[in-house]
């Protein structure tokens, strides 16, 4: 089964990749934006999708600084 | 003689400076990140560098080295660790220290020489520390781009009330927006700590500093 696995910095912790994306756009012309965070996106295909919350708390996410989603893609064939 | 066992992983940097820096006090050997084995060590350095070119996390690979699982046998033992710097990354992602490292505030690598000032008063004694007094200062050089310590507010609290901050960037030297200018913590016992200076570029007089021996000297338990 074909997983997306979405990481992204916790609520709170400083995330300079996201504020130096945020400075950057203004110079491009794009005024506005504001609260840019930048995470990963993980691609996986799994036969055991019970184990990936398991997995994404010991290695794909580090659960003190950052939060997961898990999106399952139920039309894979894996 | 203290035998001291460095780790190399693939990506390591900084394991040959971490041995002429032991070698300064004890004997030294690498430890290949596929051994197990660590007998005959009595005391273990974690180096600096991008070990398993720091993918997915800094750090977090490298936790699952079959020598890290020993180095976690060898740490509950309470046998002296020292992370450095990607050691440092590498320990607090293997759980045997609290926290982790973040992005540095100012988004760039660091190079620097800084003060730091030892915080051993009330702490575990760790034997990384043992001839360096409360409030001593000593000037290592820092190089990380991930070098910001952080815990939630309750831990840094806790951290502190325990004596587990060994190490705090002197006013003005904290070079990466680290919680209240942490540079160094230890585990609860005092066995293992972690440090992102870098004590073993910190061992000869012709590089600025001879204060990073002490660490190893310390465990070594000779005249820095």
């Amino acid at each position: 089964m074909k997983a997306r696995v979405l990481i992204r910095p916790k609520e709170g912790i400083l995330d300079p990749q996201g504020k130096a994306v945020e400075r950057a756009l203004p110079a491009l012309g794009f005024e506005g934006v504001s609260g840019v965070r930048v995470g990963r996106l993980v691609e996986l295909e799994t036969e055991s999708p019970d184990e990936l919350d398991s997995l994404c708390e010991k290695l794909l996410a580090n659960p003190l600084i950052e939060d997961f989603e898990v999106e399952l893609d139920g039309a894979g064939d894996g | 003689m203290t035998t001291f066992g460095v780790l190399q992983f693939p990506g390591s940097c900084d394991d040959r400076d971490a041995v002429a820096a032991c070698e300064r006090v004890g004997d030294a050997r690498l430890i290949w990140h596929e051994e197990r084995d660590l007998a005959g060590i009595d005391a273990v350095v974690v180096p600096g560098g991008f070990s398993y070119g720091d993918y997915l996390r800094v750090g977090a690979i490298a936790r699952f080295a079959p020598a890290m699982e020993a180095v976690a046998g060898f740490a509950r033992a309470g046998g002296p660790v020292l992370g450095i710097c990607n050691g440092f990354q590498v320990l607090c992602e293997a759980g045997l220290l609290p926290g982790a490292l973040l992005h540095n505030e100012g988004l760039r690598f660091v190079c620097r020489q800084v003060d730091l000032v030892a915080e051993t008063a009330d702490g575990p004694e760790s034997p990384w520390a043992r001839g360096i007094d409360a409030g001593e200062t000593l000037s290592i050089p820092v190089k990380h781009t991930t070098g910001l310590y952080y815990a939630p507010k309750a831990e840094l609290d806790r951290l502190e009330g325990a004596g587990q901050v060994a190490f705090r960037y002197a006013a003005g030297h904290n070079p990466n927006g680290s919680a209240r200018d942490i540079a160094g913590v230890t585990n609860e016992a005092g066995n293992v700590l972690g440090l992102m200076p870098h004590p073993e570029h910190a061992v000869d007089p012709l590089t600025g500093s001879e204060d990073g021996l002490r660490l190893f000297a310390s465990v070594a338990a000779v005249p820095a």
